[in-house]
């Protein structure tokens, strides 16, 4: 059965006259018909399928990173095994929320860096900073066409002299660094938290590796707890400046949840004496 | 046309233009920039807090930038725009160098954004645009914008979220209005004078702490950019983070 509403006839024409094709929004169904056909060409006005926070923090050697594996369409867990953390060649990785179409769109145009950079096989040229940059120039560029790729980025890594790089680009082409960066729901649940422990650069070069990594799985299992679009498999990536590392662990579970609070409060779910 | 359609609830839902959700390509990131001349110098400032609503994006993104020639300009409103008019504008001294092999003139630099500005009148750039440096006689000038590039030369502008809060207090205490010399018991006008180098910078620290005070966009962090004939200089100094 064709399920298209539009394709399941219609009365009579002698009865009711000629179709409308505007009753409901009906929009440009019918090609052939002359008045429908006339709409613009329509640009992405929504994200379909999307892919919720990235978080990220300094900490004195380096940069902690996270992302749940999750796609949602609407309020449907679409796909379950995705991974939004990617690395750029050895020096950067990328973050990516929003859609996930547009994501899997920067991804190519991403590894054609890669492939570009790679044809001189002494150097690796190609740095987190001009990551950050060409990534701020396509979401610029794609806003100002009023056709934006649905995104929001956190870019990580190291620059030209390998300091570290942690940057964050939107949809709009704004760009802006800080030592605590999210996107998403991020901004208003896990900032606040990341924020508490780095508020400043001197907080940061005093925050441990393993504070930082703490941080983040709490912030996780708060976005978690609290964002619906959210998911409990995620990628944790760890960037180090003293050995020039960047791990990215896959699979990493949300852990120490409370589910049981319901019950311990007076009023609350089952009646109590 | 359409022929008449009885009219049942169904048709009575008949639109001319299918509904739209637009996309706004522009936002507001806050912020607010001061640009003062004096006699032999200029100074343009800003807030170092960015924004998107109520949230605070970053305490520490420059918006006053140092473009070369002893220039110094900010664009504050919509940061993609801002970074944007900044990087076009590097671009174009960079190629009038390679193309006159001379310093840009602060004066050309103004009618240069002016075009700039104005190219994109049908899309604006939404920002508020100073440009600050020395003129030909090697006085304090500043140049001051609007999106579609109109512009004036001034002795000082507040430009960005907190402009209406700052440029009263400006045109108090720079310009001298409403101002009376105590001497004549309120029957002549103070007489304006240049301010100095450190009177300046006192009254872009006042403009800035209170302006922190009165506008949630306003705050963390002042940078201030001092050109003189030596060169440019830096200066920050922290502000309110609530």
């Amino acid at each position: 059965m064709n399920h298209d509403p539009f394709h399941w006839g219609r009365p009579s024409q002698g009865t009711y006259g000629d179709y409308n094709y505007n009753i409901a929004h009906a929009s440009n169904v019918d090609k052939s018909n002359k008045s429908n056909s006339e709409f613009p060409k329509m640009h992405t006005q929504q994200p379909m399928i999307t892919g919720t926070s990235v978080i990220a923090i300094k900490y004195n050697d380096g940069i902690v990173m996270a992302a749940d594996n999750m796609g949602s369409y609407g309020s449907l867990l679409k796909l379950d095994d995705l991974q939004r953390i990617i690395p750029v060649g050895s020096n950067s990785v990328v973050g990516i929320s929003g859609d996930i179409s547009d994501f899997q769109y920067l991804e190519r145009l991403l590894d054609d860096l890669e492939v570009e950079d790679s044809y001189d096989m002494e150097n690796e040229n190609l740095k987190a900073n001009h990551l950050s940059e060409y990534l701020t120039r396509v979401m610029y560029n794609r806003r100002s066409k009023m056709n934006p790729l649905w995104n929001a980025i956190i870019v990580a890594g190291f620059d030209d002299n390998d300091e570290l790089v942690l940057k964050h680009v939107d949809l709009l082409g704004v760009a802006y660094s800080s030592p605590t960066l999210a996107t998403g729901f991020g901004n208003h649940l896990a900032i606040p938290l990341l924020r508490q422990k780095v508020e400043t650069e001197d907080d940061a070069a005093k925050l441990t590796k393993e504070e930082a990594i703490k941080t983040i799985k709490d912030c996780m299992k708060v976005l978690f707890y609290r964002d619906a679009r959210s998911w409990d498999k995620y990628s944790l990536c760890v960037i180090e400046k003293s050995t020039k590392s960047i791990k990215i662990e896959k699979d990493v579970k949300v852990e120490g949840m409370k589910w049981d609070f319901a019950q311990h409060i007076t009023g609350y779910g089952i009646p109590q004496q | 046309m359409q022929k008449a359609i009885p009219s049942t609830e169904y048709a009575n839902e008949i639109r001319s233009e299918p509904i739209e959700h637009r996309f706004n390509p522009y936002s507001n990131n806050g912020g607010t920039i001061l640009g003062i001349a004096g006699e032999d110098f200029a100074v343009l400032a800003g807030d170092t807090r960015q924004t998107t609503g109520y949230s605070i994006n970053s305490r520490y993104e420059p918006k006053v930038f140092d473009v070369g020639d002893n220039l110094l300009l900010s664009a504050n409103g919509f940061a993609g725009d801002s970074t944007q008019l900044i990087k076009v504008f590097d671009n174009r001294l960079k190629w009038y160098h390679f193309n006159h092999d001379k310093k840009l003139a602060i004066s050309s630099a103004a009618r240069l954004i002016q075009h700039m500005l104005y190219g994109k009148r049908f899309f604006p750039y939404y920002v508020h645009t100073i440009l600050a440096g020395l003129d030909e006689d090697g006085k304090g000038a500043i140049y001051s914008f609007d999106p579609v590039g109109s512009y004036e030369r001034e002795q000082c502008r507040a430009g960005g979220s907190a402009a209406s809060l700052i440029m009263p207090f400006l045109d108090n205490q720079v310009n001298f209005k409403n101002q009376m010399d105590p001497e004549s018991n309120g029957t002549k006008k103070k007489e304006i004078r240049y301010l100095s180098l450190d009177e300046v910078i006192q009254l872009v620290r006042d403009a800035f702490s209170s302006a922190t005070e009165r506008h949630i966009e306003v705050g963390d962090g002042l940078e201030m950019l001092i050109v003189t004939k030596e060169g440019v200089r830096t200066e920050y100094f922290p502000l309110k983070r609530d």
